[in-house]
């Protein structure tokens, strides 16, 4: 196989064969067979894959007379934003009426410093490793890579042991802990990787012109590193938005984020289910994942092939 | 050596030994702390609180014996083998059919990899509704004309596995696409020219050519894919709540309701401790394949 490799070259471009590889020009024909089944095959693949976004976003906008009697697919006759306002302002979770908004605002108030906590740690922490190592370093990090395989399952009780113990148990504060934790794994990895693949000379100069561990990492690691910093920002939004099981162990029913108190306004009502209500409060908690995802287009695959791990 | 060595081996480097304290605290405190405390509770009677008062193999007779326990591993079993093929087999077709130099590529990676950014949740919630037997695709296509048309996944106990493997398949395989399309882009053009030359058809050249280059790629996403499998909770719990009855229970969940709802917690230290062992039992082989091979070599 290599034989033929290296040896191709020079075939290749004394025969001109690149044209039939699949790094040759774009087809000729626009409507041969193949691109008929290839086009085709996507296209039919992606309508799947947008049809639960429809069906959700025409759901959300119809009364519930209409949802009785036509079928999910359609559109709407007339088209409502009750279902909306009920869901964000008055959607009842058990004795709660005051809709999806506390949820909401719970969730903000628990993705932003945990997204700002995990990431100042991991970098700090992933620069030490990469460029200030000591001895016994690399041991920790491995147990800590080794560590995110454990099912979150087996480490929840005594988690929920030390945050009693602190007094943080139940707490905002105690769940950003939490996040923390868990973030520091994929995020550390990250921030390793990239700070170990920065030239070394670069460091070595800013240590022979007497710059400390602080003063490096402010100065030159942080304005270099920028674009990873966004990477990990984008994993670390979604990736905390849209937790559940922290989210409904470690907080109180006044304190769940969106998923938790979306999950308890669909499922747990009492008698007549809302539907309309119902797939407009869906679509408010995956909204701001969502907007994450579609204005960060490239990164986004760059911090899910990175976070992949994380699970 | 002398006593007057000592302290300066410890403020050596100092700040960067600051800097690493959360990752020590973690590491140690919560991976490996958490997961012993727990491993050895799970040896315990603890009902509401925890206690030391062994009982040694009780739970796991116990849990062995549960019905549910049962189910769940039986649901966890179909659905792994299942969205384990599943996603690798529509992952890769889908990476094969973006790698053909098509036009809006990015279009289509963008409309295959949106449901990945959305929670279990979400995704558990719409699917409830697109599977409900009276308004969703059931009743849809009931109503044009089809009357005895029966696919209703989430009422039915027998079947109930498969209305969540259709939901995690559409949240999960964009990402398996994008890890197998980066993996088809690292593939050097040279083997393709080579098969056009020895006149291999294009299958081919993928199945027996282009696959086993991609190993690493493929072990990759399998201790991915597998790690998640064995995590599954958020989706059922939006989905089905573990019903009808028990039919859709999985161990995580069997974990979080016998600690917090049951007040059971060496039931519940006893699951997570065998959900830790299936765990281990994906991840040795692999860190063995992975790292025990380089020293061979």
């Amino acid at each position: 196989m290599s034989d033929h490799a290296v040896s191709l070259p020079a075939i290749a471009g004394a025969g001109g064969l690149e044209a039939y590889g699949p790094s040759g020009p774009k087809p000729r024909h626009t409507f041969s067979r193949r691109n008929i089944f290839l086009y085709g095959t996507l296209i039919v693949v992606a309508l799947y894959y947008l049809l639960p976004l429809y069906v959700m976003v025409v759901t959300s906008l119809k009364g519930m007379p209409e949802i009785r009697l036509g079928n999910i697919f359609s559109p709407p006759m007339e088209i409502t934003f009750e279902p909306w306002v009920k869901a964000w302002s008055s959607a009842c979770t058990g004795l709660n009426c005051d809709g999806l908004s506390r949820g909401f605002w719970n969730s903000v108030r628990i993705t932003i410093p945990s997204v700002i906590l995990s990431i100042a740690l991991a970098s700090v922490n992933g620069y030490a490793l990469a460029n200030w190592r000591f001895k016994g370093a690399d041991t920790f990090f491995i147990i800590l890579i080794v560590g995110a395989f454990i099912p979150y399952q087996v480490m929840i009780y005594p988690i929920v042991i030390i945050l009693r113990e602190v007094g943080l148990y139940g707490s905002l504060s105690g769940l950003v802990i939490v996040h923390s934790i868990f973030g520091m794994p994929i995020l550390t990895l990250l921030f390793r990787n990239y700070f170990t693949s920065m030239p070394e000379e670069l460091f070595r100069a800013a240590r022979v012109d007497g710059a400390g561990f602080w003063g490096i990492y402010f100065r030159i690691m942080l304005p270099m590193s920028l674009p990873i910093f966004v990477v990990a920002i984008i994993l670390q939004v979604t990736g905390i938005w849209n937790d559940f099981l922290f989210g409904v162990v470690y907080t109180r029913p006044d304190t769940y984020p969106m998923t938790v108190q979306l999950n308890n306004i669909v499922n747990s009502v009492q008698g007549v289910k809302e539907y309309n209500v119902n797939m407009a409060a869906t679509i408010l908690t995956g909204l701001v994942p969502l907007i994450v995802y579609f204005l960060s287009g490239k990164l986004f695959v760059r911090g899910i092939a990175a976070g992949a791990v994380k699970g | 050596m002398s006593k007057s060595e000592r302290p300066s081996q410890l403020f050596r480097n100092l700040n960067a030994k600051i800097a690493s304290i959360p990752m020590i605290f973690t590491a140690l405190v919560i991976f490996v702390g958490g997961t012993v405390w727990t491993v050895f509770y799970s040896f315990t009677n603890s009902k509401l609180l925890p206690r030391l008062h062994f009982v040694g193999l009780d739970q796991y007779y116990r849990l062995w014996a549960t019905p549910r326990w049962l189910i769940s591993i039986e649901n966890l079993l179909i659905y792994g083998v299942l969205s384990l093929v599943f996603s690798l087999v529509i992952g890769f077709l889908l990476a094969a059919l973006l790698d053909q130099k098509i036009r809006f590529e990015d279009t289509f990676r963008t409309i295959f990899l949106y449901p990945f950014a959305l929670s279990f949740i979400v995704t558990g919630l719409v699917w409830q509704w697109l599977l409900n037997p009276e308004f969703g695709i059931q009743g849809v296509v009931r109503s044009l004309g089809w009357t005895s048309f029966s696919f209703n996944p989430l009422y039915d106990s027998s079947i109930v596995i498969y209305g969540i493997l259709i939901a995690a398949l559409w949240q999960g395989t964009g990402l398996i696409m994008c890890l197998m399309l980066a993996g088809l882009r690292g593939i050097d053009e040279d083997i393709w020219k080579a098969a056009r030359v020895d006149g291999i058809p294009t299958w081919k050249t993928y199945l027996f050519i282009i696959i086993p280059m991609m190993r690493p790629v493929f072990i990759t996403t399998l201790v991915i894919v597998a790690s998640n499998i064995v995590r599954v909770y958020d989706l059922v719990v939006a989905q089905t709540s573990g019903g009808p009855g028990i039919a859709s229970e999985v161990p995580a969940k069997y974990v979080y309701d016998y600690m917090f709802f049951a007040q059971n917690l060496g039931q519940g230290f006893a699951a997570s401790t065998m959900m830790l062992l299936s765990v281990i039992i994906v991840i040795v082989p692999w860190a063995y394949l992975e790292f025990g091979g380089k020293k061979r070599v």
